[in-house]
């Protein structure tokens, strides 16, 4: 279990609970005696100082009467709750089970149950077995029954499609073992979670129950009932019947709002973009650092991405984009460079800190500008396109509408004249029917048409920078290939600089000029593409290359594969990160070798490369 | 074996029409498309996990197994590894002591020391976790292994290491196998056939030089013709 979230909400839950647990416990052997105690002289009093909830019709103390209930009450809704739960989950679980026609008919009969009310079912149950605490748990039991069978079925249901059901299935294990062992276990988290906020509803139920003298009967006594017996009064001497009121609101909220908690805990906290985004500080520039480079779109300096607890995804990059320059940036899974985009479009999400020596675009220097004016040099000078289009197009728009609003947000643009230059927009980068097309929602797109439909966004402006992010990840092969073309299309007719991102070097060494390679958050070779095939130096860019098969693969050898794994973010030392997976490794790679250049317009960061 | 005429149909939707394939013994197939093209769907009918029209002559269609494309997702993550790839065994009813003998053999097939097994899917890597998932698919002594574009989800790094397992079981094990991918270069280095799949149909088949080299059809022309290469401008 995950720990609970420090709200005010969950602190009070977590302390009304415990404290109704502890009442339950030390209740009836402290106050028992006194709730017992009938006294015929102090019959039917109101509050006093004596009897502070004053006394019912024998005399007994009602506030020592509350206290010593709170046993029964939370037991009685204990129990009726394992009952619901237990039955629930029995019966959300039988339709997997079952052969088909027998799983109809549970689900229906659940579903049936589900639509009807919960309190009626409780009090039919209650009426048919037989007044009393008995009865009036069995009632709420099954009250509770149908909304943990509806739950059941659809955690289960959601477990079912996974693959490793899908792989037990083949391997010929049988249903109910599948149930028990795959399905079971996997939804056990929110089944217990919702355990907990039934408490709340079971209690409720059951004082409900008692107060309407279905449920516990004297000389027994829990809230419901003392409610019940205090009724009556409560325009005489109220405090008689808001003392057990009060007790079972306190409980009922106490559950709900820990169960809550619990829940809010379970879920996996989502990163919010909230008002904190975490922007590039100006860091020290380190004496003797080459001067700013007058012609570059975009240039980088020392950039690093930390996160609390001294992860550091990118570690030192520097990084400069000539205009129309297409400069590509590989590395596996964790190397960084996704952080690295985001870092230079100001994206990186809370609680990131982005710290660079230098990030100017267009000669401007990011970290100096003012939050508004940075914006808008971003907004109209940056493009990005991700690997999944559908995140930069708004479902619930139309494609045309969501690029014109570049036009008039940025640009000042009229709305038919920002509609006439989406539509041109669309029939720039290809797309077929561009008048149509802009009428139509992205879902309505095919993947390349989308990814087409945001590089177009990128062109309602004049991006003097292009960052691309796997575009084409998603994408065919044959689609991938047009995406490709475009992006050298686009950038060759708008001077922009482009940074193309990508795990596969292999798409990186058709498009690109320029063939930047990361690995644990630093760069370790900077290369013309045309050395890349065979003039590569660093040994993890050459074991990458030798890793990838192509169509002309030697297919007797064995292919090359690095041993190992990438170190994370967290645990990357202070010598080479490669050092570990790599043959030439020697006990000079315990000190971290610097990017040096390495021939024209090369640059690598190994000691051993020659 | 031989898949005969198998066809799937969703509703009203053809997603694989009426593909005929042959996978020899000790033979890797492989099978190459584009999203959308029925690849994976006929991996699932394959293995009887989707509902087909049509035959599979010559073998057990139950001792066919598969792996996935996600190694994050084919192991249950509340299970070992050792207790993932022993599910594989169910059917030959091993005592105790044998049926952990046999889990750690499964894992050395697959190049994996045998201490993983009491470790849980979230400590492995990616690589790892497909080899395990290939361990469990072996134990169930597999007439046929489909193998549904188990690399794409893994890094470039990683992906010749479980190229080379794919190859290596096949020479060690005379394994037959379907394997599946998008990607041409990566099949046409496992396979020794390759068929080529456009929109539900088997467009082209033949032994891997042969597609590779001089293919015949249009379609697996254009696929050729697009595949990225390094220094090609």
């Amino acid at each position: 279990m995950r720990r609970l979230p420090r709200t005010p909400a969950g602190i009070a839950g977590i302390v009304l609970v415990t404290l109704m647990v502890i009442l339950a416990i030390i209740g009836p052997p402290i106050w028992g005696a006194g709730a017992e105690r009938i006294d015929s002289t102090v019959i039917l009093q109101g509050a006093s100082a004596a009897h502070p909830l004053g006394t019912d019709n024998l005399g007994r103390d009602i506030l020592a009467r509350v206290l010593v209930a709170g046993r029964l009450s939370l037991t009685l809704a204990l129990l009726a709750t394992l009952i619901g739960a237990a039955a629930g989950v029995v019966l959300g679980a039988l339709p997997s089970v079952l052969p088909r026609r027998a799983a109809r008919l549970v689900t229906g009969t659940v579903n049936a149950l589900v639509a009807f009310p919960g309190l009626l079912l409780a009090m039919f149950t209650a009426v048919v077995t037989g007044l009393g605490a008995r009865g009036a748990v069995l009632g709420i039991g099954v009250a509770i029954a149908p909304g943990f069978a509806r739950l059941t079925q659809t955690l289960a249901a959601s477990v079912a499609g996974a693959d490793y059901v899908s792989a037990a299935r083949m391997l010929g294990v049988s249903r109910r073992r599948i149930m028990t062992s795959h399905v079971l276990p996997n939804i056990a988290e929110p089944l217990i979670l919702n355990l907990t906020q039934a408490l709340g509803g079971a209690l409720l139920g059951l004082a409900g129950m008692s107060f309407l003298g279905l449920g516990v009967q004297p000389p027994s006594f829990d809230w419901g009932r003392l409610l019940f017996d205090g009724l009556g009064r409560i325009y005489v001497t109220p405090a008689v019947a808001l003392g057990p009121a009060v007790a079972v609101a306190f409980a009922g909220i106490g559950f709900n709002l820990l169960g809550d908690a619990l829940a809010h805990a379970a879920s996996r906290p989502a990163v919010t973009a909230g008002k904190d985004v975490p922007r590039a500080v100006p860091g020290s520039v380190e004496p003797g650092l080459d001067e700013p480079e007058p012609d570059a779109v975009l240039e980088v300096r020392d950039l690093t991405v930390t996160f609390p607890g001294g992860v550091t995804p990118v570690r030192g990059l520097s990084l400069s984009i000539a205009p129309g320059e297409i400069v590509g940036l590989v590395g596996e899974s964790g190397s960084g460079k996704s952080l690295t985009a985001l870092a230079i479009g100001g994206l990186v999400p809370h609680p990131g800190r982005v710290n660079a020596g230098r990030l100017r675009l267009c000669g401007t220097d990011l970290g100096e500008l003012p939050e508004q004016e940075r914006r808008r040099l971003l907004g109209t000078s940056l493009a990005m396109v991700f690997q999944d289009p559908m995140s930069s197009l708004n479902p619930a728009l139309k494609v045309g509408g969501q690029l014109a609003e570049v036009a008039t947000v940025h640009q000042g643009a009229s709305r038919t004249e920002a509609r006439t230059r989406a539509v041109d927009r669309l029939e720039h980068v290809h797309i077929p029917e561009p008048d149509r097309r802009a009428r139509q929602h992205p879902h309505e797109l095919s993947g390349g048409m989308r990814q087409r439909a945001v590089i177009a966004m990128g062109l309602m402006g004049t991006p003097r920078l292009i960052i691309a992010d796997e575009p084409t990840t998603a994408l065919d092969v044959t689609v991938q290939r047009q995406i490709l073309r475009l992006l050298r299309e686009v950038t060759d007719e708008t001077g922009a600089a482009t940074l193309f991102i990508s795990h596969d070097i292999a798409v990186v060494g058709e498009l690109c000029h320029r063939v930047v390679v990361m690995y644990a958050g630093r760069v370790v070779e900077e290369l013309p593409v045309g050395e890349l095939a065979s003039g590569a130096a660093h040994p993890y860019t050459r074991a990458l290359i030798a890793s990838l098969p192509d169509m002309d693969t030697d297919r007797s050898l064995p292919l090359a594969s690095i041993p190992g794994r990438q170190p994370s973010p967290a645990e990357v030392g202070g010598g080479c990160a490669f050092a570990d997976r790599c043959e030439l490794a020697t006990d000079r790679c315990a000190e971290r070798p610097p990017l040096i250049p390495y021939g024209k317009a090369h640059l690598v960061a190994c000691w051993e490369a020659s | 074996m031989i898949i005969k005429n198998l066809t799937v149909r969703f509703g009203t939707f053809t997603a694989v029409d009426d593909v005929t394939l042959e996978i020899p013994a000790g033979a890797i197939v492989g099978l190459v498309g584009e999203s959308g093209s029925g690849k994976s769907t006929l991996a699932r009918a394959v293995t009887g996990l989707v509902p087909y029209t049509g035959g599979i002559v010559g073998g057990d269609p139950r001792r066919i197994q598969m792996v996935f494309q996600d190694p994050y997702a084919s192991l249950d993550p509340r299970m070992t590894v050792g207790t993932s790839v022993a599910e594989g065994l169910q059917g030959l009813r091993l005592p105790r002591a044998a049926r952990q003998a046999e889990v750690e053999r499964l894992l050395s097939l697959v190049s994996l020391p045998a201490s993983l097994a009491g470790r849980y899917p979230r400590e492995l890597s990616g690589g790892q976790r497909q080899r395990v998932a290939i361990a469990r698919a072996l134990g169930a002594r597999p007439e046929l292994l489909v193998a549904d574009e188990i690399t794409s989800a893994l890094d470039v790094s990683v992906q010749g290491a479980v190229l080379n397992l794919v190859r290596s079981l096949r020479e060690e094990l005379g394994l037959s196998m379907l394997f599946i991918s998008h990607n041409l270069a990566v099949v046409r280095y496992v396979s020794d056939v390759v068929a080529v799949m456009h929109q539900g149909r088997l467009v082209e088949i033949g032994p891997t030089e042969e597609v590779v080299g001089s293919p015949t059809d249009d379609y697996t022309r254009s696929l050729l013709e697009a595949i990225p290469r390094l220094g090609r401008t």
